[in-house]
């Protein structure tokens, strides 16, 4: 699988703390049987208003159209499981996501797509988002092999547990085939484990 | 050498092996799934040629999208209809049992789970539904996740998983009348944070836990995740053990007493270490509502709504951000906020319990839903519908002005028909407050127990439901 080591692009901060994921893909779009199409549901109801006529947001701005790093501040993502979250950002065309600290389920989910979500202590994440500002046409790299967020002159030490750096740089952010890997152990930890059901097994 | 806590042993019977990401293998016992984020996982399963390893530890229901309105098919929403009939077909594809509409067993997945005995101490359980926590109560490890993780437990019946810290959380005391499980578990969020269970299992103890009931627990565990705790949990008793017994897919005959056994020895041990401990004074608490936009803006009903200026810095921009949204002003009391919307329901607290503490207060305060006011009732299962129908709760409701409804999820993050409109307010005894949550835009949400807003119904506005029922000193 795609090994995940560097991340270059350009950038738009969407500012505030604790944004859940109700606001990054608003319920109504979770009525679907794929996740296709979910990217235009991202933040659909700060973009727009109730006629869908485009309002004042970063990602509606064109200087940010093609942006692939999101600047984010702190607690994002919290909220529901719903992975359609971390989905709808990806299909918007982000491979990574810089923010303060991110919701547990939301981390998770995010890695598992290969979407790096890294953290930067409070002061360079400020400038960081300052740069972005004033530089829509500036590149953001994020260096996972060195731990580095480099903008501009700027050089900032990335945070991510060691265990989603690993996914992400051996390519195993995907777990599912080391998981299948395991299947006969799996097997005979079903056999000792109770099951819900009665006497023999199922009903 | 000191002892164990219960999500030890649990995690350790369970690990299947460490992945090379330093994240574990862990076996899952139970999966539940429903329409809203099962759907995509069985499609990335048909994708990669797979099939489900283990189906009779998969179970299944509809409660997310489900008109609560009607039960007559095709639903007015032709979605809901195409997504509850995408579960049918999956679940018939791949062998797996569905609790559907009109089995008698249809209901929130959280619910249900416990309520079929599905829901066992020592399991682990998922769901792709955060709210998956609430079967902590029994002593289980249960955790929301991901759809990909749906897919990956579906094919595999494991999911990749770090190990987390455990917190015990002691609430001491003693609860005063009128105080419920919702008012114990806000008052815990707010003392803790939002974030402040991030990394952590929670392990709530201590009196006021041991004497709550099952139900009360699930309203406790069902929130953990509000408070940033994907885990949360309880070491399962004797409460925990009478409520499982003769349920329908719990032990029984002889293997009732094995597993009594088993369970007995799950509970962390008296000299289990903790990452952390934190004391919690039962006694103090009083009914909570919330005021701003997550679960930790919340207030006794006896506190004004926080002024941006005379908090501290670093919480002046999302106390004011909050304000703003929710239109509410600094330094007034929360009584006597005016509401629009009054909802009984969901999986914190839909259950039996949770609608006869609602008719008791309709009992006490006599007279009818305050003019203007919507007002409805969602039990959170076909079954809890049954029950209190037999106990005619729903005559209660019905004849005081609420709407009575059929089992789901509903109002509580409104993807059926049920939504708020415009900028209205409610007061919801569900879980999240967030922005847009109960489906418009500019709604509003105040969070409380399932009292609180049967009173704040009949009332129109917040009112302490300690008065109505006569109980504050
Ligand atoms: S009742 Fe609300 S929180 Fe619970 S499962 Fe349904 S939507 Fe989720």
């Amino acid at each position: 699988m795609e090994t995940i080591k560097k991340i270059r692009g350009r950038a738009v901060v969407i500012p505030g703390d604790e944004i859940d994921t109700d606001r990054i893909v608003p319920a109504r779009y979770l009525k679907a049987v794929t996740f296709d199409g979910l990217g235009e549901a991202l933040f659909y109801d700060e973009r727009y208003d109730a006629r869908g006529k485009p309002k004042d947001h970063p990602l509606n701005r064109p200087e940010h159209r093609g942006a692939s790093v999101m600047v984010v501040g702190a607690g994002f993502g919290s909220g529901s499981s719903r992975e359609h979250a971390p989905q709808a950002i990806k299909r918007a065309g982000f491979k990574a996501i810089i923010g303060e600290s991110f919701a547990e389920i939301f981390f998770g989910n995010a890695t598992q797509l290969g979407l790096a979500c890294v953290t930067l202590d409070p002061e360079d994440l400020g400038v960081l988002a300052e740069w972005v500002r004033a530089n829509a046409d500036g590149e953001v790299e994020i260096d996972l092999e060195a731990g580095e967020v480099r903008f501009g002159e700027r050089v900032a030490p990335l945070k991510i547990p060691e265990a989603a750096r690993e996914a992400l740089l051996s390519g195993r952010w995907d777990p599912l085939a080391e998981l299948l890997e395991s299947a006969a152990a799996v097997r005979r930890m079903d056999e000792k484990l109770p099951r819900p059901g009665r006497p023999g097994g199922y009903r | 050498m000191s002892g164990k806590t219960l999500y030890q042993k649990v995690w350790e019977t369970h690990e299947v092996r460490k992945l090379e990401s330093g994240q574990s293998q862990l076996f899952i016992d139970l999966h539940l799934i429903h329409e809203v984020t099962s759907p995509q996982a069985f499609g990335m399963l048909r994708e990669l040629g797979l099939g489900v390893a283990m189906p009779k530890r998969t179970f299944a229901t509809v409660d997310h999208i489900v008109p609560t309105d009607s039960r007559q098919e095709p639903f007015a929403d032709p979605l809901a209809q195409t997504m509850i009939e995408e579960l049918r077909k999956n679940t018939r594809d791949f062998g797996i049992e569905l609790f559907d509409i009109g089995s008698g067993k249809q209901g929130i997945v959280h619910v249900v789970g416990p309520e079929e005995g599905l829901t066992q101490p020592g399991f682990t359980i998922v769901c792709g539904d955060s709210h998956t926590s609430t079967h902590g109560a029994f002593g289980a490890v249960a955790f929301g996740i991901g759809t990909t993780q749906v897919r990956d437990v579906l094919a595999t019946q494991t999911v990749a998983m770090p190990r987390l810290k455990v917190r015990r959380i002691n609430v001491k005391g003693e609860l005063q009348p009128g105080v419920t499980a919702k008012d114990v578990i806000l008052h815990v969020i707010r003392t803790l944070g939002v974030k402040g269970g991030q990394g952590y299992a929670y392990e709530y103890g201590g009196p006021v836990i041991e004497k709550m009931s099952m139900e009360e627990r699930m309203t406790v565990c069902n929130m953990s995740i509000e408070g940033g705790a994907r885990v949360g949990y309880v070491n399962p008793d004797e409460t925990t053990f009478a409520f499982l017994k003769g349920r329908p897919y719990a032990p029984a005959e002889d293997e009732w007493e094995a597993a009594l056994t088993r369970w007995r020895g799950l509970a962390s041990d008296p000299d289990a270490g903790y990452d952390d401990v934190v004391e919690i004074n039962g006694s103090e608490i009083a009914p909570y509502v919330t005021w701003g936009i997550n679960p930790g803006q919340a207030i006794t009903v006896e506190e004004a709504v926080p002024d941006p200026e005379k908090v501290p810095e670093e919480e002046k921009e999302l106390v004011r951000e909050a304000l703003e949204y929710m239109k509410l002003e600094p330094g007034k009391p929360i009584l006597g906020q005016r509401i629009d919307v009054a909802f009984v329901g969901s999986c914190t607290n839909g259950r039996l319990s949770d609608l006869r503490q609602a008719a008791r207060v309709v009992r006490s305060m006599g007279g009818r839903v305050a003019p203007g006011v919507r007002a409805i009732v969602v039990p959170g299962s076909e079954q809890v519908a049954r029950q209190a129908e037999a106990e005619g709760l729903d005559r209660i409701f019905r004849d005081a002005g609420f709407e009575w409804r059929y089992a789901g999820c509903s109002m509580c993050l409104a993807m059926n028909p049920d939504k708020l409109v415009g900028d209205e307010i409610s007061i919801s005894s569900s879980n999240r407050n967030f922005k847009g949550r109960q489906g418009s835009p500019r709604g509003r949400t105040m969070l409380a127990s399932p009292a609180m807003v049967t009173a704040a119904a009949l009332a129109g506005e917040v009112v302490d439901v300690r008065q109505v029922l006569g109980v504050k000193a």
